[in-house]
Formats: C-alpha cells, sequence, structure tokens
C-alpha cells in the first residue's frame, strides 16, 4: 500500500520542490571560509573539479579549481548553482513515517530502522528473498555503490538489485564489451586535441557535457573536422562542418552504410583487421545492401551528407568517435554502439596517441558505480554475476558460501514490471527517481502503488519518494568521503566538506546499520570510506576494471588514476589497447555483423509523428537536485515542444500555443516552441520534470534485448493543438508540478 | 584598493561564435558580491526560430569610453590600467544616458538600484592577480582571460581585434574579439 497518504500538492507543500536562491549580498562567510574543499561536481560524468567554501558547516559558495587537470577551473551552470543544494530548505533531517490523511511525519531513527528491518523480514519470509527489490543510482561513490552491491547480496540476499545506471550507459557498455572484452572510454580526452576528424553520434554536448566543448575546440583550432549526427540543430551541432540530421532511431542504417563506402573505396586498415581484429567478414556482408541511395531513404539524411562523412572520416590520420545517449537510449542502442566501434576498427584508429573511441558517461560516477555495483548482473571488477569462477573468488573477498551469493536478478524498468505484476512486493531504493526517469511512467505509478512496503533513502523528497511508507534522510556528495571514476576512467576523490544536517545520517551508516539489523553485521565491519575503498580494490583485483594498484593518496597526489592499475607501481592506464591485446577470448577486436532494423515503434496514420527526448543545459536528470535551484529553474522553466515550422503550419499550431502529445501509452501538454532546428517528422521535449509535466508518461518501454536500456530517444505521437496560447511558465510551476 | 597585483599582461579575448548558451558566465558573474546577484554579462539567442545561436555580450573596456564621455554626473571613470569602471554609486542620477550612447549596448539601468552597473572586469580579483569569473568557468572558450601570446598558441588560427568600426566611428576597446586570421577591424556598420 503505497499510494500518496494525502495529495500530491499538500506534500509538494511541505517539503518541495522549493526554489533556493542565493542572497543578494552572497552568504555570510564567504569572503573568509573556515575551509575550501577540493572536491569534484556532484553531476555529469564529466565530474569537474571544484573548491567548495565552507564557513560554520555550511557550503557558502564556490571557487573554480584551475588546477584539476581535465576543466581547468571551467564550469557549467550546473556546477556553479551545485553549492545551493546545500542547506536547502526542503532537505530532510529525520526520517519520516507516512501515515494516511495526514502526510510524512517525524519519526526516530530506532524505529525507522526497526520497522524497516522487520517489513523486509515479514516480506521475504512470506513471498521469498527476490520478492523484497532495491534500486540504487550512481550519483553514489565507488564506496558506496560497493557497498550497495555487498548489502543487497549479503544483507537482503535479494536476487533483484539494479540500479539507474540502466538508463544511462548499459548500451555501450555491452557493447564495449562484446567488442574490446571490457567497458570503458577507450582515451582520455586529451586524445581529442589532435584528431584530425571528431564525429559525435546522438550526444549533445554543449547541453550534457559542457566542459567537454573545450576538447572538441582544442581540436577545431588544430584543424579539426567536425561531424554531428543529431535530430536537432544542437549548440554543438549548429558549429559543426557537417550536421547529420538523423531521423530518430535509424543510427545503425547510417554507420553501416559509411562502413559500406569505407570498404567500397577501400579506406580500410588491412594490416589492423587482419592482425588484431576478428569478425570483419560478418561486418561486411551486412552492410553490402546499405548504398547510399537506401541509407538515405532510411535515415532521412542528403545521400551527398552521408558519402562525405565516409570521405573525411575514411582517410584521416587521426579521429575521435563519441556516442551517448542519442543511440544508446533504444531498442537497439548495442547494436548502434557496435555499428559505430566497426567504423573505428575498420581504420585501425584505436590505442594510438589521438586515435580514440568512447561513450560519454552521463552520470557523476556511471563508470564506477557500474563496475563495482549495484548492476543486477555485475559483480565487483566488472565481473559477471554469473560467472562461477567470479563468484567463487567475490565470495572469498565477502567471507560468504558461493551458494549464498544471489544469481543475476532483473533490470530496473523490468523489476518496476515485476511489481506492477505482484511478484515484488517490498522495495528499498538509494539515489533513484525512477517516476520522472523511466518510461512509461504511468505503469511505474501503478506499480508504486502495489507495493507493501517501500523505504526510500534520499535527502530530499523526490517524487518516488512520496510512495514510500519509510524516508530516511540520507546524505549529498559533499558529506561523505569517497572515489569516483570520471567518464574518462579517471579515478578521483571526492571530499567530505561538512556533516549532514539535523539527524540525517551518511548513506553508509544508514546501510551499515541496516546489513548489522538484518543479521549480517560481521561481513560489513568498516570505519571508514577508505576501508570500503580497499577492499574494493581487493574485490576488482584482476577483473577487467582492476583497481587494486589505487590508493587514496595515490589519487591525491596525481589528482587521479585512470584504471587499469593493477598494482601499486603502475601508473594507470589514460589509453587503453596501445598493446594491441584486447580483453576478448581471443586478445582480438570484435567486429560484429549489425544488420538494420526499425525502431521497436514506428509511426503510422494513427500516431503519425516521432516523439524523441532529452536534456537541457540547466537541468540534470530527473532533476531531484536542480528543480530546487532557483536560477537553474528560471533558465529554462518549463518542458517545451519543439516543432518545425513548417509541421506547425500543418496543424495551425502557433509559437507558446499549448499541444496535446498523445502516444499508446499516454498524452500530455506542452507549450509549442516553433524552431527550424529540428526535423520536420520530429517532435522533442526534455525530460527533466515530474507529473503532468513529465515527457515519461508518453515514452514507451520497450526495451533492448541485451542491454536492457528503455527506447527514450523514439517513439511514434499524434498531436493535437489545443489552439490557445500556454499560460506563462511562472504560472505554471512545472518544476514542482503534481 | 591594492592594486599591485593586476597583470596588465592579461587580456581579455572573447569569442561569440563559441558560446553555446549555456549561462555559466552569467551566473558566475552573479555571484561576486559586489553584483548583488545581478550579472553584468548577458547571453541571448539571436533568433531561436532560426538557429540556436547565442550571443555573448561583456563591457568591451573602451580606450575612449563614450559612457563616460556622455555622463553628466561624472561618475564614470577609467582607471590607470584601461578598466572602465561601474558608476559610481554616490554620484549616478540613473539618466540612462550611459545606456543610450554605448555602441556595445552593455551598460544597464537597474531598476530596483536606480543605478547604471556594467562589469568592471572583476576588478576584485583581476586585481589580485586572479581571472574574471566569467571567463575563468566558460565551458567553450567564447571567453578567454589571458596573455596574448597564450592565446596565439591556442588559437593559431584567428587573430584577436579590438578596433571596431561602427558608420564614421571608430571605437578602440580594451577587450579583444577573436576574428579570422589576419582581421584587423571588425566593421559593425559600413553605412
Amino acid at each position: 500500500m503505497a499510494t500518496l497518504p494525502i495529495p500530491a500538492e499538500a506534500v509538494i507543500a511541505q517539503f518541495g520542490p522549493s526554489l533556493n536562491f542565493p542572497p543578494a549580498q552572497g552568504y555570510p562567510g564567504r569572503d573568509e571560509p573556515d575551509e575550501v574543499v577540493k572536491t569534484h561536481c556532484c553531476f555529469c560524468g564529466m565530474q569537474c573539479g571544484i573548491k567548495l567554501l565552507v564557513k560554520e558547516n555550511r557550503i557558502v559558495g564556490f571557487e573554480p579549481w584551475e588546477e584539476f587537470p581535465f576543466n581547468e577551473g571551467r564550469l557549467c551552470p550546473k556546477g556553479v548553482q551545485r553549492y545551493l543544494q546545500n542547506n536547502h530548505p526542503d532537505r530532510l533531517s529525520d526520517p519520516l513515517e507516512r501515515v494516511e490523511g495526514r502526510g510524512f511525519l517525524p519519526m526516530g531513527w530506532e524505529a525507522a530502522f526497526e520497522r524497516s528491518v522487520s517489513e523486509i523480514q515479514r516480506i521475504q519470509a512470506r513471498y521469498g528473498k527476490d520478492a523484497f527489490a532495491m534500486l540504487s543510482g550512481v550519483s553514489l561513490t565507488n564506496e558506496k555503490s560497493y557497498l550497495v552491491g555487498k548489502f543487497a547480496r549479503v544483507a537482503l540476499k535479494t536476487r533483484n538489485l539494479d540500479y539507474n545506471g540502466r538508463l544511462c550507459m548499459v548500451s555501450a557498455g555491452a557493447g564495449n564489451k562484446k567488442a574490446f572484452g571490457l567497458d570503458r572510454g577507450s582515451n582520455n580526452y586529451s586524445d581529442l586535441a589532435q584528431a584530425e576528424v571528431i564525429l559525435i553520434c546522438g550526444t549533445n554536448i554543449s547541453e550534457t557535457f559542457p566542459t567537454l566543448t573545450h576538447w572538441i575546440w582544442q581540436a577545431r583550432d588544430n584543424g579539426a573536422r567536425l561531424i554531428v549526427v543529431d535530430p536537432r540543430l544542437t549548440p554543438i551541432a549548429r558549429t559543426a562542418d557537417l550536421h547529420l540530421p538523423i531521423r530518430p532511431g535509424r543510427d545503425s542504417a547510417l554507420y553501416g552504410a559509411i562502413l559500406h563506402q569505407l570498404i567500397r573505396h577501400d579506406w580500410l586498415d588491412h594490416d589492423f583487421i587482419a592482425n588484431h581484429t576478428s569478425g570483419f567478414e560478418e561486418a561486411r556482408k551486412a552492410v553490402e545492401p546499405y548504398d547510399l541511395a537506401w541509407a538515405e531513404r532510411t535515415t532521412g539524411i542528403a545521400k551527398e551528407k552521408i558519402l562525405r562523412a565516409a570521405e573525411w572520416w575514411g582517410p584521416a590520420r587521426t579521429s575521435f568517435l563519441l556516442h551517448a545517449r542519442g543511440i544508446e537510449h533504444q531498442s537497439k542502442g548495442v547494436e548502434n554502439v557496435l555499428a559505430c566501434i566497426n567504423l573505428v576498427l575498420a581504420t585501425g584508429r584505436i590505442g594510438k596517441p589521438y586515435c580514440g573511441y568512447a561513450t560519454i558517461t552521463g552520470q557523476g560516477n556511471g563508470q564506477g558505480g557500474r563496475e563495482h555495483g549495484h548492476k543486477c548482473d555485475q559483480l565487483p571488477g566488472n565481473r559477471d554475476i554469473e560467472n562461477p569462477e567470479h563468484r567463487r573468488y567475490i565470495s572469498s573477498v565477502w567471507g560468504i558460501d558461493e551458494q549464498e551469493l544471489p544469481g543475476r536478478g532483473l533490470t530496473a524498468y523490468e523489476i518496476m514490471e515485476a511489481i506492477h505484476r505482484g511478484e515484488i512486493k517490498g522495495l528499498i531504493s538509494i539515489c533513484f527517481n525512477p517516476l520522472v526517469s523511466l518510461p512509461n511512467n504511468n505503469m511505474i505509478r501503478e506499480a508504486l502503488e502495489k507495493l507493501e512496503f517501500y523505504v526510500c533513502i534520499d535527502f530530499f523528497l523526490n517524487e518516488t519518494a512520496r510512495h514510500a511508507n519509510l524516508i530516511l534522510p540520507g546524505s549529498l556528495h559533499e558529506e561523505e568521503e569517497g572515489t569516483v571514476t570520471t567518464a574518462e576512467g579517471r579515478v578521483v576523490r571526492i571530499r567530505k566538506a561538512v556533516n549532514p544536517p539535523g539527524n540525517a545520517r551518511s548513506d553508509t551508516s544508514i546501510l551499515l546499520e541496516m546489513a548489522r539489523r538484518l543479521g549480517a553485521g560481521k561481513h560489513f565491519n568498516y570505519h571508514s570510506a577508505e576501508e570500503i575503498f580497499n577492499e574494493l580494490r581487493l574485490a576488482s583485483k584482476g577483473g577487467t576494471a582492476d583497481y587494486f594498484g589505487i590508493t587514496y593518496k595515490k589519487i591525491e597526489d596525481n589528482m587521479g588514476v585512470f584504471w587499469p592499475c593493477p598494482s601499486e607501481d603502475h601508473p594507470g592506464t589514460p589509453r587503453l589497447w596501445e598493446d594491441r591485446k584486447f580483453k576478448t577470448p581471443d586478445g582480438r577486436a570484435h567486429f560484429h555483423g549489425v544488420p538494420y532494423r526499425e525502431p521497436a515503434e514506428t509511426t503510422d496514420p494513427e500516431y503519425p509523428m516521432i516523439l524523441t527526448t532529452g536534456r537541457v543545459v540547466s537541468q540534470y536528470l530527473s532533476g531531484t537536485q536542480t528543480r530546487r535551484i532557483g536560477k537553474l529553474v528560471e533558465q529554462y522553466p518549463e518542458p517545451l515542444l519543439e516543432i518545425h515550422p513548417r509541421t506547425a503550419a500543418q496543424y495551425g499550431i502557433k509559437d507558446r500555443e499549448l499541444v496535446r502529445v498523445l502516444t499508446r501509452r499516454g498524452s500530455a501538454e506542452f507549450p509549442a516552441q516553433l524552431v527550424e532546428t529540428i526535423r520536420e517528422d520530429t517532435v522533442f521535449v526534455p525530460y527533466h520534470w515530474p507529473g503532468r509535466k513529465s515527457v515519461n508518461q508518453l515514452t514507451s518501454g520497450h526495451l533492448d534485448p541485451v542491454s536492457k536500456i528503455p527506447e527514450f530517444k523514439v517513439c511514434a505521437c499524434r498531436l493535437e493543438p489545443l489552439g490557445r496560447p500556454a499560460p506563462p511558465a511562472e504560472e505554471t510551476n512545472a518544476y514542482a508540478s503534481a | 584598493m591594492n592594486t599591485t597585483t593586476f597583470r596588465t599582461d592579461q587580456e581579455f579575448f572573447f569569442d561569440p561564435q563559441r558560446c553555446i548558451g549555456c549561462h555559466a558566465c552569467e551566473m558566475a558573474c552573479a555571484e561576486c558580491e559586489t553584483n548583488g546577484q545581478t550579472a553584468m554579462i548577458h547571453v541571448d539567442y539571436v533568433n531561436r526560430f532560426l538557429t540556436t545561436q547565442t550571443s555573448v555580450q561583456v563591457c568591451m573596456h573602451c580606450e575612449d569610453p563614450v559612457c563616460a564621455k556622455v555622463c553628466p554626473a561624472d561618475a564614470i571613470t577609467k582607471d590607470e590600467f584601461g578598466i572602465v569602471h561601474s558608476a559610481n554609486t554616490a554620484r549616478c542620477i540613473a539618466c540612462s544616458n550611459c545606456v543610450q550612447a554605448c555602441p556595445f549596448g552593455v551598460p544597464k539601468k537597474v531598476e530596483p538600484l536606480d543605478l547604471m552597473m556594467k562589469c568592471n572586469m572583476c576588478y576584485d580579483r583581476t586585481s589580485a592577480g586572479k581571472k574574471p569569473m566569467c571567463a575563468t568557468v566558460c565551458p567553450s572558450g567564447a571567453l578567454y582571460y589571458g596573455t596574448r601570446e597564450q592565446m596565439g598558441r591556442i588559437r593559431p588560427n584567428s587573430t584577436p581585434v579590438n578596433t571596431f568600426r561602427f558608420g564614421q566611428q571608430l571605437v578602440k576597446t580594451k577587450v579583444n574579439i577573436m576574428m579570422p586570421k589576419g582581421a584587423t577591424e571588425l566593421v559593425v556598420d559600413s553605412e
């Protein structure tokens, strides 16, 4: 029974989101801080270095950290405003209990732990261990990710643990493992600087990873050509030498057609293909029919542009291919990734200076989190939970019998489906707001309402937490020591700057106490984040993501260490594959045959338009943090429906008029924004908003068969103009929509 | 004010072409306590209907600042380092002459305060040897603060220009705009 105890509007009035603005003259003490803490931004996978100014256990401002090598002081607006999540009026400082008709009332920790544990035990005794699931998030440090993985398997003893990285980089991870036997960007971003061609596939870099723009520009200052594949003319696409405005969901067709051209013109590295790869023949056969005319019909991109992309990519001496959610958030996300990797392998431009390939991991610790913790099919060190040898090794590190270690569980969206079917009855979540971030969220809401017991650990009462029976106030990024691994594979130090406020506790202490009360205390005997990290090092030893040689001191002395780093005298590995020893069973990089197939939902007379989704620069993911920071909300206050003027004219839609968007899963209304920067067959809505303003009411739950990533980037929709102007954004208050 | 560490070899360079419209500069500028959470740098879409192009405008710190010339109250001054300072709050009469006269459209009359406010190139930071906030955080290189030699190394195919022609009027500024290699001036309006 996890319906809302009182109407959502009443919960919002008490717990927000409300907007935090700094005082006009700044917070007192900013000029004379007690401490200046060198740490990192809490948001995306760039993990920019930043200095936080601390006065009397309060973050009162920031200073750029110009010495940190990746961003050298540069920040995006989220980074500049990130300190305002601290001392926020919405911050939870006591455990809260759902009381029907009254809302969420404070309670003591003792009662909160006792109730949580007794409900977990009741549900598991009645329905089985796996009927209690855990959902986690990769805003957590490596230490906490590792701890969550161990907690779920050793203390909760459930196989149903998964995480919000399932909505992020799992397609890339699966593709990289298939092709290279290892899941990490092959190069650090300094290899962009002298690349002759940069191919950016489905990534809105300047809005989602703004500080990476600098490295792209540096290459262009040195003469690089930039090719951007995106259905929209994003800020980075605007500056490109070649923009390929692809029809959403057709990516593997484009990369297949480019490979066809590379083969046809013999722009191939035959030595590399012969000596260091396998599977080229399958890849070649698959793209044999993909000539330019077919590619133009399928992708909606003029064939001259496709040919030009091949002409630039093929003969280049150096290059860098980057991709992100645009190609990965699809029911063929893994295939799209493999089709991109084929282009890199065909030209042999990898494992050399300025020859690079990487996915851009989206979340703060998307990289480290998936390697060591809470992915349903993995164990620390990026080990396979179904590999007997891997299971034995991790069981020995954890001091348990291998028979006790649960197997592979369901993925995030599948966990919600299993709750909906009544198979999973209880849930614990930390750092995940699925009601905003998962697709088809009317189903997610119904699922949450069916739970017998839901306990949520978070620092704000996010939209999903409103369905919880108990909320345990955890800690912010700046309230615990630890490490994260950036999108480059660089392990960096996160510093504790302040203590959690009031009766809030660190996430770690909450998990350790729960583990103790669940009878697993002897396996969770840690006194510091560093102790957890040292166990993680051992657990990762010998895995592909080997952290054994990385110590806190080494990270601090070097401002980060790149894994793999197998021994303490090892310097780390900024660039992979210089030795050409790939981690696949045959030691070669693998081509894959990627025959094209359509997205799961295509347009038809009933739903004739393509809907795609994405982000804006001032918001981060489900907005739990950024929808509470005043200036970030003001910068882009409500989700707009981007639509091409010619399409709008067909429907009689004018700028700022409300449009109802309908899909097979739901409907929602958005003000139209008429822009020539989008394809005529496609509309776009960003996804950071909740309730009636959530575009994820409309998106589809079709999953990639391998990575189980949902197809956020393509579905079929119908538009119904409402014929009246939308109210001003300040009246809609979309940031706090019920 | 201690100005002993102001580095005269450091210059401000900006390139509106590189602006990605993220507004980090505005947010960082507003953090300065002397601005009272009001940004002195401005980012706007050029024409969102047509393009995602944005542009950024910061005070150009003219050699012969028109804003100072037209000020009837002598509130705007240029110092020995070429920084044109925001109107002296004791003198400014909020007449908006400077707002009308500036060829770059930089000064704004801040209504609730009835005062002219503009960028003073983070004098509190630059006079202490630091970079201005906006140019430190800019993630795309649209704003840069450093020496002319550093800029030349970073951008070998561009030339900094600080001469602007507005019809008959020639304006020289302390702040540079990045132009294609070999350019000598920016003609804003040749009519």
